[in-house]
C-alpha cells in the first residue's frame, strides 16, 4: 500500500471528522461521517501478522530438482524475466551452496549431504532491515502493520544503495527492460521498467487476499508461513520444537526466514 | 566578469572545443545509457556500483582538497595563500558539479531524482549526502565569486562573507566524511566496515586535491601571466606530502586490523585486491601500481631536493593523483563489493561506454574549471596591470 495515499486518506478522513464537529456544519454531518471512514479497507480474508515469518525445513529437498517448481511459482507470479546475461540477473528466490548461503557459518569439514544440498535463500524480511536504513526516498520501507519489507517500483530512484545495504544479496536490479523478457506477463502482478530494484515481497499480494505466499504453497510443507510473535503459530512450533539457524545473524538484521538443518 | 570566460586566444578555445567534443561524446553514449538502462554498464547484482560512483567518491575528495588553500589563509592568516585561495574554491566548484553529475548519471531513474527531496529521508546518508554536496557547491560558489569581484574592484571583500568562510571549512571536511558513512555504515561489507575510512577519505582527499592544486598552478604560470608564486606551490606541496603519507599510514593501519585479525569477512577484500581471489584478480597490478606510485609520491615530496625542483614536484604531483585515483577510483568501490555477500567471486570491470560516460562528465568538469579559473587569472592579470 502506497504510503502516501494512506496519509493523504488519514488526512482526508481527519478534516472530515474536523469538519463534523462544527454545529454549523451540522447539516453535512452524515455525509462527513462517511468520509471519516474512508480508508483503504482490509479484505475480507485478509491474513495478518505482527511480524510475517517463514520456516524452511531443508531436510525436505535434497537437489534443485526439489527447488525448481517454488522458485518457477514465484517467479512465473511476480513477472520475474529470464536474463541470459549473467550480469542482468534477476531472482528472488534461489538456491546456493551452504558455505555460500551461510559464509562463516560452515565448519572445515561438514557432512557429506549438507554440503551437496542446495540451500534456498530469499530476503528476509529483516526486522531490523539496513536496505531500509539506506533507501534516499522511502521507496524501501517497512510495512509497519506485518513486517513486511516492500518496495515501491514508482518512487525507486534506482540509486541501488539498498543493494549496498543488503548483506544477503537479496536484491535485484533492472539493467534493462524487463519486459520482452518475461514469458507469460502475470496480469495481476506489476510488470517493473528498467532502472528500479525489486525483490521478494513476501508475497504481499497474496496475503491480502487470504493465500499463503505461492513459494509456500508449492512447497509440500517444507516451507512454514506465520507470525513470529503468536506464539501459537505454527511457525513457533516448529522454533520451539527444532534446532533454527538464521542468516548471518551476528549482523543483528533479525532475519525472519529460520532453517531447519 | 563572465566575459572573462569568454575573451580569449586560440589555444584557450581549442581547448574548450577539445573538451565539448569529448563532452559531447560522452552525452550521446548517455543517451544510449539512457534508452537501454544501466545494462550498458559492467555493472552487475553483485557490483551494484562501480566507475561513476568511483568516480564521484574521488572527486568528493578533489572538492575537499580544495580547503587545504582555504584554511591556512582564513584561519592562520598564511598571507602567500591569499594569492591561490580562489583557485582552490574554484576547484572546488568544477568537482562538486562533477560529483553531482556522476551521481545522476549512476541513476537508474534519473527524472524521479526529486523524490529524494520530495521524501526527504533523514536516516539515509545518500539523503545527507546530496544536502552537503549542494550546499559546499553553493558556498563555494558564493564565497569564491563576491572575493574575486571584491578583488576586481580592489576593495575588500563584504563582511557577510566572513562567516560563510569559515563555515565552509568544516563542511569540507563534511563532504568527505558524510561520503565515508554511505560506505562504512553497511553490515556485511567487511572492506568498508572500518572506523578509518573516513580518515582515509580525507587524508587521500588533501594530497589529491593540493597535488591537481599544484599541477593547475603550474600550468596557469605557463599559460598565463599570473604568477601563484613558488612559495605558495611549495607549501602546497608541503601539504601533499603529509597527507600522502598520513593516507599510506592510515592505510597500513587498515592493513594490520585485517590481517593480524584475519577475519575472512574482511581480509578477502584486501586478498582479491592484491593477490587475487579464487584465481580472480583483475585488479591486482592496479593495486600494486596505486601504493608504488604513491610511494614514489612520498619520497619525491618529502624529500626537499626533490620537492623544491619544480619539474620533479610535477611528476610526483601526477603520481600522487594518479595513485590516489586507482585506490579510490578504482579499487575502492571494485573491492567492496568483490567477494559478495554469498562469498562468490563475480568481478566488475568496466565497460568502454561506460568509461566514455565517465570521461564526458570529467571534461564537463574541466570545461568549467577552465573557464573558471580563465576569469581568476583575467581579474589577477587585471589587477596586476
Ligand atoms: S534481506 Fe536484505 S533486502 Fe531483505 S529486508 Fe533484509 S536487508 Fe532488506
Ligand atoms: S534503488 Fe530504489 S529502493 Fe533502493 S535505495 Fe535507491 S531509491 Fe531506495
Ligand atoms: S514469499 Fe512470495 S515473493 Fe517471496 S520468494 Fe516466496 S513466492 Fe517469491
Amino acid at each position: 500500500m502506497d504510503s502516501s495515499r494512506r496519509r493523504v486518506l488519514q488526512l482526508l478522513g481527519l478534516s472530515a471528522l474536523g469538519l463534523s464537529v462544527k454545529p454549523v456544519l451540522n447539516a453535512f454531518a452524515e455525509e462527513a461521517e462517511q468520509q471519516a471512514q474512508a480508508q483503504i479497507k482490509r479484505g475480507e480474508n485478509a491474513l495478518s501478522a505482527q511480524q510475517w515469518a517463514m520456516v524452511v525445513d531443508t531436510r525436505a529437498f535434497e537437489s534443485e530438482d526439489d527447488f525448481a517448481p517454488l522458485i518457477e511459482a514465484c517467479h512465473k507470479i511476480h513477472n520475474v524475466p529470464v536474463l541470459e546475461n549473467k550480469r542482468h540477473e534477476i531472482k528472488w528466490i534461489w538456491t546456493d551452496h551452504f558455505h555460500n548461503a551461510f559464509p562463516g557459518k560452515a565448519a572445515r569439514f561438514l557432512s557429506e549431504e549438507v554440503e551437496k544440498r542446495p540451500f534456498l535463500v530469499l530476503c528476509n524480511h529483516c526486522e531490523n532491515p539496513p536496505c531500509v536504513r539506506a533507501c534516499p526516498t522511502k521507496a524501501t520501507f517497512k510495512r509497519e502493520s506485518d513486517g513486511i519489507v516492500l518496495m515501491d517500483f514508482h518512487r525507486c530512484i534506482g540509486c541501488r544503495f539498498c543493494m549496498a545495504a543488503c548483506p544477503f544479496g537479496a536484491r535485484s536490479f533492472n539493467f534493462r527492460d524487463p519486459r520482452p523478457f518475461i514469458k507469460e506477463t502475470n496480469k495481476q502482478f506489476p510488470t517493473r521498467m528498467k532502472g528500479v530494484v525489486e525483490k521478494c515481497n513476501f508475497c504481499a499480494e497474496r496475503l491480502a487476499v487470504g493465500q499463503l505466499p505461492a513459494c509456500v504453497a508449492a512447497s509440500d510443507g517444507a516451507l512454514t508461513f506465520g507470525d513470529l510473535y503468536d506464539p501459537a503459530s505454527e511457525v513457533r512450533e516448529l522454533i520451539r520444537t527444532n534446532f533454527t539457524i538464521r542468516r548471518k545473524q551476528t549482523l543483528g538484521t533479525e532475519p525472519s526466514v529460520y532453517y531447519i538443518v | 566578469m563572465l566575459e572573462l570566460a569568454i575573451k580569449g586566444s586560440k589555444r584557450y578555445y581549442g581547448w574548450m572545443t577539445f573538451l565539448l567534443a569529448v563532452i559531447g561524446a560522452g552525452f550521446l553514449v548517455y543517451l544510449w545509457q539512457l534508452d537501454f538502462g544501466l545494462g550498458i554498464t559492467g555493472l552487475s547484482r553483485d557490483a551494484s556500483w562501480g566507475f561513476y560512483i568511483a568516480n564521484f567518491t574521488f572527486l568528493v575528495g578533489v572538492a575537499a582538497g580544495g580547503v587545504m588553500v582555504v584554511l591556512p589563509y582564513y584561519l592562520h592568516d598564511y598571507k602567500a595563500f591569499g594569492k591561490v585561495t580562489i583557485l582552490g574554491e574554484f576547484l572546488a566548484i568544477a568537482s562538486v558539479i562533477m560529483c553531482i553529475t556522476f551521481i545522476l548519471v549512476d541513476l537508474g531513474q534519473p527524472m524521479r531524482v526529486f523524490n529524494v527531496f520530495l521524501y526527504p529521508t533523514p536516516n539515509s546518508v545518500l539523503f545527507w549526502d546530496t544536502i552537503v554536496l549542494q550546499g559546499y557547491l553553493l558556498l563555494n560558489i558564493i564565497i569564491g565569486w563576491n572575493v574575486l569581484e571584491a578583488e576586481r574592484n580592489n576593495v575588500h571583500y563584504q563582511r557577510w562573507l566572513k562567516p560563510l568562510i569559515y563555515l565552509s571549512i568544516p563542511w569540507a571536511i563534511s563532504i568527505h566524511t558524510v561520503t565515508a558513512y554511505l560506505y562504512c555504515g553497511l553490515p556485511g561489507r567487511g572492506f568498508w566496515m572500518t572506523a578509518i575510512l573516513a580518515p582515509r577519505f580525507l587524508s587521500s582527499a588533501f594530497a589529491s586535491g593540493p597535488a591537481l592544486l599544484v599541477l593547475l598552478c603550474l600550468i596557469i604560470r605557463r599559460v598565463s601571466s599570473f604568477d601563484p608564486g613558488r612559495e605558495q606551490i611549495q607549501s602546497l606541496a608541503k601539504i601533499v606530502a603529509y597527507a600522502i603519507c598520513v593516507n599510506v599510514f592510515f592505510f597500513l593501519c587498515e592493513v594490520f586490523v585485517v590481517f593480524y585479525s584475519q577475519i575472512p569477512e574482511h581480509m578477502d577484500h584486501f586478498k582479491y585486491l592484491f593477490v587475487g581471489l579464487y584465481g580472480k584478480g583483475a585488479y591486482v597490478p592496479w593495486m600494486w601500481a596505486s601504493l608504488t606510485l604513491m610511494v614514489i609520491g612520498i619520497i619525491l615530496t618529502v624529500n626537499p631536493l626533490t620537492r623544491k625542483n619544480e619539474g620533479v614536484l610535477a611528476v610526483a604531483c601526477v603520481l600522487i593523483f594518479l595513485g590516489t585515483w586507482i585506490d579510490k577510483g578504482l579499487g575502492m568501490i571494485a573491492g567492496g563489493f568483490t567477494p559478495n555477500p554469498l562469498h562468490h567471486v563475480n568481478e566488475y570491470i568496466p565497460t568502454l561506454p561506460e568509461i566514455m560516460i565517465a570521461l564526458g562528465v570529467w571534461a564537463m568538469g574541466f570545461l568549467v574549471l577552465s573557464a573558471l579559473f580563465k576569469i581568476a587569472v583575467g581579474v589577477k592579470e587585471e589587477v596586476r596591470a
